[in-house]
């Protein structure tokens, strides 16, 4: 690792400021930050720590919507989630192992946008909101492709909004090594219709499958999705999968989230 | 450099150390605590789990920086007062839960805190919990058999 200075702020806006100097990198929870900054595939002047900003942290649950902290870890998700949404909090208990899910959060992988996490699946499909420390940010703006946001440099996730759908699931087919998803899909009804996120399978990273929408939307069964196939093209090809497997994954994995929702 | 202060193992403890310092580093050496071993050293292998406020954390990915104030329990703070084993150690011991030992610290602390929110786990469970935890030498089968045993289970895990 190269050297670099470190804070820990105890409020967003000592975080905001601090993100403002030059060469400032906002550290979550570190669980892909600092494996990345020991490969030296990063070097920050200056890594501003958000775990010390204890208004950043907790779940909490008002009118149908659940409100998840940026700095929550995906432990804290899986246990305050379980009741109000249970199709996020079984993916928080999911994400990595149990010592990655004690430090990784929500804010630190939404803002990586790695194309083969899980949060952003649920976050896509649920129809969620990113509070940041300037906005809110709709989930389908929010994406841009492998690793890209809309955050602005310095911006801070500082929660996440999520309105509980009627019924949802996320069915996570695990790199087994990796333990991210080779294809992950997250369904969710909700009275405006039916969305569905599939992570881990495009090269643009997260995506809505609009087609198996619309047939979920008439028919809301695995039977439903069955016929349907996902476009090769543009899927990621990889020593674990070919473009070919992880379209297949698709259809598989929507029919299972599916029939578990 | 910037100190550090925090309690390990009941101890309070503080030191000088870098931005880039990991835990598991200050822990070694800074304060000569290495039964947190380094395996992978890319949070792979859970060689240095270690608790931070009770939860267990790869000790090389976090910095030393963000356990200002923390609690961090380690290996050498699981035997009992006394100094005799604690209940996770004597089953590791009774069941030859280790060959060359290098993953132990790590498995101990995995199982300290798996059973600390979980008293009774399933077969399934503990091998759930110890994903994150990898041994090249004993297969796994009595690792979990001595954790089923010092949570006070019948040990009834057939070979594969």
């Amino acid at each position: 690792m190269y050297a670099f200075e470190f804070t820990r702020p105890k409020t967003v806006a000592e975080a905001v400021a601090a993100l403002a100097g030059e060469d400032a990198q906002a550290l979550g929870g570190g669980q892909t930050l600092i494996p990345t900054l020991k490969q030296r595939l990063a070097s920050p002047g200056m890594l501003v720590s958000l775990a010390g900003i204890a208004a950043m942290r907790g779940v909490s649950v008002a009118g149908g919507t659940l409100t998840v902290g940026g700095g929550t870890t995906h432990a804290a998700v899986a246990r305050g989630a379980a009741a109000a949404f249970p199709a996020l909090a079984a993916l928080a208990g999911r994400i990595g192992d149990p010592a990655v899910r004690n430090r990784g959060t929500i804010g630190g992988s939404l803002a990586n946008n790695d194309p083969s996490a899980c949060y952003p699946a649920a976050v896509l499909a649920a129809g969620a909101s990113v509070v940041t420390d300037r906005r809110e940010i709709a989930a389908d703006d929010f994406f841009r492709g492998m690793f890209a946001t809309a955050l602005e440099a310095g911006e801070i996730i500082t929660a996440v909004r999520f309105p509980v759908p009627q019924r949802a699931a996320y069915a996570k087919f695990v790199q087994p090594a990796s333990r991210f998803a080779l294809v992950g899909v997250f369904v969710a009804k909700s009275a405006a219709g039916v969305r569905v996120a599939v992570t881990g399978a495009s090269e643009g990273g997260v995506f809505r499958w609009t087609q198996a929408e619309a047939a979920l939307a008439a028919d809301f069964r695995p039977e439903a999705v069955r016929g349907l196939r996902a476009a090769a093209a543009g899927m990621i090809g990889d020593l674990h999968g070919s473009p070919e497997y992880r379209a297949h994954l698709v259809g598989v994995m929507t029919a299972r989230a599916v029939a578990a929702a | 450099m910037a100190k550090v202060a925090m309690t390990v193992n009941g101890k309070a403890v503080s030191g000088e150390v870098e931005g880039r310092t990991l835990l598991v580093q200050f822990l070694r050496e800074g304060l000569g605590l290495t039964g947190t071993h380094v395996g992978c050293d890319t949070s792979q292998c859970g060689a240095c789990v270690v608790h931070i406020d009770g939860a267990a954390v790869k000790a090389c990915a976090v910095f030393a920086l963000d356990a200002e104030g923390a609690s961090v329990r380690t290996i050498e703070g699981m035997a009992n007062a006394d100094g005799s084993l604690s209940a996770i150690q004597q089953a590791f011991q009774d069941h030859h839960a280790l060959q060359c030992g290098f993953c132990t610290p790590g498995m101990v602390m995995s199982a300290a805190a798996l059973l600390a929110e979980n008293p009774k786990p399933t077969e399934r469970e503990v091998r759930e919990y110890l994903e994150g935890n990898l041994c090249r030498c004993t297969g796994y089968h009595n690792i979990v058999k001595a954790i089923m045993a010092a949570s006070g289970q019948e040990v009834a895990i057939a070979a594969e």
